[in-house]
């Protein structure tokens, strides 16, 4: 046995794998970042530390028995608790009266057949309906590096419980933005798959026809194994992105470009650069209409999550969070005229994001215009104007959830004030592999391959 | 229903039904919504006049 302390997730899987670290030890690890730390992070609202480690001693004995089903075997992993997992409550964040199921969902099935250790349920923004995790029944997710800020949303628990070593992979899911916004503000990746790849049974919706699931770790190879595991519950050996070659990739500046912090902007700019020097081809494409995105997706994700919500709000209004409640409320006063208008005008979005990639490997852009916002900012100066914090977040991220195209955030360093930037890279639909392949490419040029900007595991 | 129409309705039933609050969301969503109309024509509604007389297509 070693006691090397794992990287990442695939650094911990080779050790498991070798019989240098045993899944009971990966998990106790783990479980004590929990202890030492969520009282301050509230990234947890339920730990599941009896059935995990009994997990990782099954893990473990198989292992042992020469039965290795992959990567993803012994290793620990969090669940965003909007997800159900048999045996535990499925809050959604929200004081509102749980869920209580009996059966997993399939996507938590699927890493459970992986051999994943279910180490908890994450906190997140109520019902993810926010991008800062601090409207929630169990306290306001707290950033890790600064107290003081948000880890972003929805999936607020998931990015902190990778950040502080607290699983090795994390389950979110990914309306607006909620699996890249929190993985851009605490520098890790994050990948919202191509609409439908993932399954969203038994995960309470947000706006059916936007939501996706998918995971956050530290690296695109961490990434890429997780979403296998997530996708079909099987992992090939040697699976996971690959870095080859140099890709074809276009920068859409109009639209995208027309509010970031100067941070970015200048780590954007450094990023092409070591791109175009390390051979990769860099032009710049155009997305008609982007910019009427965010009007779209309030005409699609308010009436969906409306809909949705009608008998709990009925039932139990006070229970809800006032910022979310408005929100469920405000959609109920959308006519079906607009809802069918932005259904068609998604459509035309989505051939224009097509268009955009044909011939090329992906999209280049950054994930979030700003660094972690403080808790309680309602807004934020940009490019000399005082801007909505939630607009702002999912600025750059909820075209491709209304389009349906992979995304995935890589972080690319810190800005002057410590908090981390993050780039995005948007595939084909129904092309996360290749994506994953050029996420990887494109990370090694970066961060060296390392992934996230924080410190190690456990 | 114009959105002039909506607003002043959508407005008025949030009153009655006691959560003023949600005048101001009510009005940027009245924005938005107009956004998106005025867009018929660039998104290709099907009855926009821009529609009425498309070029064949082979």
């Amino acid at each position: 046995m070693t006691n090397e302390t794992p990287t990442d997730l695939c650094h911990a899987a080779a050790l498991v794998r070798a019989g240098e670290l045993s899944s009971v030890a990966l998990t106790t690890r783990c479980l004590d970042r929990i202890a030492a730390r969520n009282d301050a992070l509230r990234a947890f609202i339920t730990v599941m530390a009896d059935q995990a480690l009994a997990d990782a001693r099954r893990a473990d004995a198989e292992i042992g028995e020469g039965r290795y089903r992959g990567a993803l075997h012994g290793i620990p992993v969090s669940i965003k608790d909007l997800v159900d997992v048999a045996g535990t409550p499925t809050t959604s964040g929200s004081a509102v009266t749980p869920r209580h199921p009996l059966h997993d969902a399939t996507v938590v099935r699927n890493l459970r057949r992986a051999g994943a250790v279910i180490v908890g349920k994450t906190n997140l923004h109520e019902f993810a309906y926010g991008t800062t995790s601090d409207e929630t029944a169990f306290g306001a997710v707290r950033h890790p590096l600064d107290l003081s800020r948000s880890p972003g949303g929805s999936s607020g628990g998931a990015a902190v419980s990778i950040v502080e070593g607290m699983a090795l992979g994390a389950l979110g899911t990914d309306t607006g933005g909620s699996i890249r916004i929190p993985a851009a503000a605490c520098g890790i990746v994050g990948l919202k798959p191509t609409y439908g790849e993932v399954s969203c049974d038994q995960v309470v919706p947000l706006s059916a026809t936007l939501d996706h699931v998918g995971p956050l770790a530290r690296t695109v190879r961490d990434c890429a194994v997780l979403f296998l595991g997530m996708r079909d519950g099987e992992i090939a050996a040697g699976a996971g992105a690959q870095i080859r070659g140099t890709a074809w990739l276009g920068v859409p500046r109009r639209y995208f470009f027309d509010k970031l912090d100067d941070d970015l902007r200048e780590m954007f700019d450094r990023a092409q650069s070591t791109l175009e020097n390390a051979g990769h081809s860099i032009g710049t494409v155009d997305i008609p209409l982007a910019e009427r995105a965010p009007d779209v997706y309030l005409h699609i994700g308010l009436p969906e999550s409306a809909w949705y919500h009608a008998p709990m709000l009925a039932a139990e209004a006070d229970n809800y969070s006032p910022g979310v409640r408005r929100r469920i409320e405000l959609g109920g006063y959308v006519l079906a005229e607009d809802y069918l208008r932005a259904m068609h005008a998604r459509e035309v979005l989505r051939r224009a994001v097509d268009r955009a990639l044909e011939g090329l490997d992906a999209l280049l852009l950054p994930t979030l215009p700003i660094g972690a916002p403080r808790i309680g900012d309602s807004t934020v100066n940009i490019a000399g104007g005082e801007e909505p914090i939630r607009a702002m977040m999912l600025r750059l991220t909820q075209l491709f959830d209304i389009t349906g195209h992979p995304a995935i955030a890589i972080p690319c360093g810190a800005g002057h004030d410590g908090l981390p930037r993050s780039l995005q890279l948007v595939g084909h639909r129904g092309g996360t592999e290749r994506l994953l392949d050029v996420a990887a490419a494109v990370e090694a040029q970066i961060t060296g391959g390392s992934g996230s900007v924080g410190g190690g595991v456990g | 229903m114009t959105v002039d129409a909506w607003l002043t309705s959508a407005c008025a039933d949030a009153e009655r039904r006691g959560i003023p609050e949600l005048k101001p969301l009510l009005e940027s969503l009245a924005r938005a919504m107009q956004a998106l109309r005025d867009s018929d024509d660039a998104f290709g509604h099907p009855a926009a006049r821009s529609q009425n007389d498309p070029e064949p297509t082979a």
